[in-house]
């Protein structure tokens, strides 16, 4: 009988995941940010801390950190090389598509870079808030603009 | 190779349909016991009995099963009684849960007591089920509270605690068995200590009762919580115990039907206890349930259910040691439960959990509802194994087994 098991735990983890955790892009502090926020995941204690550099409605720079599970951490760093150059309107429309992939609504694959190697967390329901963690305290932190 | 101890492990496995199941293709290991316990067929069987033989409401009706049904909750009130060395079933009273035994004791006790500048000591390593509630009531009066520490290995050091202890302490809440840390704490000895300040003391008894053997006066406690779904019974029952001295003098919890002896329009009198506490129509079948649950563990005996899990703890932590693995609590068995947290390397307890889940092992990841506790050992979350007497060596080897396939997966 074949293993369904490991295909999916492969689906969960592909190497692209496992490659952000273990090099995260874009984490550390930033100095001065223009906006930031810290998220919680109550269910498992994981924490996640999004700045943001701004030039006017464009996102400049962006910077996490976090102390979590791969998945929430692969997400934040892909989320954060995505936003580089980015309207906050584009940022946002970002978010909105990746909750939507979340929840196995279709998507434009062509925009979500590699955030698309999520997609196989939405088979695991406990695990789309770590996925998505993130998304949500870059909200928090675009909404605390003044 | 299975160790030997008094129990016959595999006739007991059999008792519990769930324990034969196929997860992800591979038989289930289920490591989760401080979350919830599996149900043996007894219990199952209790309530389809219940429900298909003696449903009726009770107390009230004057018919053949509405007796029925009064005599088997009350039958299970007295197996309760009996099973934590209560002087009288009189002081056993049903709740939701112990969560909510815990808050029948800050609503009513609670507010009736502790005054603004009193003082709430409990521990750094509560459930939040018995820190939050404390929380609130002392924000609600402008009451303190106090954490008393532990020390590196888990433990409760008690000249330290004594001296948080003083006139303005009115209660001392602390668990009988760390949900984490596993530790068995000294509750006579504190118990002793609080009655010398004057305080009352509340024991959380939700991860020792189904573990240990409890006599409520030894343990000199004067509430005593706890749940029946991690001793073999079904969700929805718990059980605050108390002095029936303290709960006659304590105003209702929830009001409405059953609590009540008299109603007129000008007021009400309260029941007896403990209905003075059991407004509503309660869980019958979880009470029920419960009964049996305790009927289950006492013909297997809660001393070789102890004797047992020493064994299966001690080969655990040596075995989960062993693969690199940081235990935390105390390091020796007959200190704790079987409730073993750790961390393994860098690696994220969910990633852990979930690496195990495929292999068909269930453990809990996370912060355990101790987020305080998590802090204090400069964690944001452990892995946990917990187990229960139906457990093996053989299932301990297994999660040893798959810890290594984590490491290769997320090692950096």
């Amino acid at each position: 009988m074949p293993d369904d098991t490991e295909i999916k735990l492969d689906s969960l983890y592909r190497e692209v995941i496992l490659d952000h955790y273990r090099s995260p892009r874009n984490r550390g502090p930033l100095p001065n940010p223009d906006l930031q926020a810290e998220g919680y995941n109550p269910l498992c204690g994981d924490e996640v801390t999004i700045q943001l550099a701004m030039d006017g409605e464009r996102i400049r720079a962006v910077r996490f950190s976090a102390a979590g599970c791969s998945i929430s951490q692969a997400s934040a760093s892909m989320m954060s090389g995505l936003l580089e150059g980015k309207t906050i309107a584009e940022a946002e429309a970002l978010s909105e598509t990746f909750k939507a992939m979340m929840h196995g609504q279709p998507i434009d694959e062509e925009k979500m870079g590699d955030l698309i190697a999520l997609e196989g967390v939405r088979h695991f329901p406990v695990r789309v808030k770590c996925a998505l963690l993130p998304f949500e305290t870059l909200k928090q932190a675009l909404d605390s603009r003044a | 190779m299975t160790r030997k101890t008094a129990l016959d492990v595999e006739a007991i496995r059999r008792d519990f349909p769930i324990l034969g199941a196929i997860v992800h293709g591979k038989p289930l290991i289920y490591l989760d016991n401080a979350a919830t316990s599996q149900k043996p067929s007894a219990v199952i069987e209790a309530l389809v009995r219940y429900y298909q033989e003696q449903n009726a409401n009770v107390h009230r009706g004057i018919h053949a099963l509405a007796e029925a049904a009064t005599a088997a909750y009350e039958g299970a009130r007295e197996k309760v009684a009996a099973f934590i060395g209560a002087p009288s079933a009189r002081g056993v009273v049903f709740t939701r849960s112990a969560t909510e035994a815990i808050n029948l004791v800050r609503y009513s006790w609670g507010r009736a007591n502790v005054q603004a500048g009193d003082e709430i000591l409990i521990t750094i390593m509560e459930h939040h089920s018995n820190l939050v509630p404390w929380q609130q009531l002392a924000q609600e009066i402008g009451a303190t509270l106090r954490y008393a520490d532990i020390d590196e290995n888990g433990f409760l050091p008690l000249d330290r605690f004594e001296r948080m202890l003083s006139q303005r302490t009115k209660l001392v809440a602390f668990t009988h068995a760390s949900n984490v840390l596993g530790t068995i704490t000294p509750a006579r000895a504190i118990a002793d200590m609080a009655h010398r300040a004057g305080a009352r003391v509340l024991l959380d008894g939700a991860q020792s009762v189904p573990h240990l053997r409890i006599n409520v006066r030894e343990l000199g406690c004067d509430f005593f919580a706890f749940s029946g779904h991690k001793m073999l019974g079904p969700t929805g029952i718990g059980v605050l115990w108390a002095d029936e001295g303290i709960l006659d003098s304590m105003p209702p919890f929830n009001a409405g039907g059953e609590m009540i002896r008299k109603v007129t329009i000008e007021g009400a009198d309260w029941n007896d206890l403990p209905y003075k506490f059991e407004a509503g129509t309660p869980n019958i079948a979880g009470a029920i349930g419960l009964g049996a649950a305790i009927d289950y563990l006492e013909t297997v005996g809660m001393e070789n259910i102890r004797e047992h899990e020493i064994a299966l703890a001690g080969y655990a932590m040596q075995a989960i040691k062993a693969t690199g693995a940081v235990i935390y609590g105390p390091q020796q068995p007959r200190d704790r439960t079987g409730a073993i947290a750790f961390n393994y390397g860098d690696i994220h307890p969910h990633d852990i959990a979930q690496v195990l889940d495929a292999e068909g092992i269930a453990i809990r990841a996370g912060h355990h509802c101790c987020m305080p506790l998590m802090k204090r050992l400069g964690v944001t979350a452990t892995a946990r194994a917990s187990l229960y007497f139906y457990n093996t060596s053989e299932e301990i080897d297994a999660l040893c087994a798959a810890l290594p396939k984590a490491a290769r997966m997320f090692s950096r």
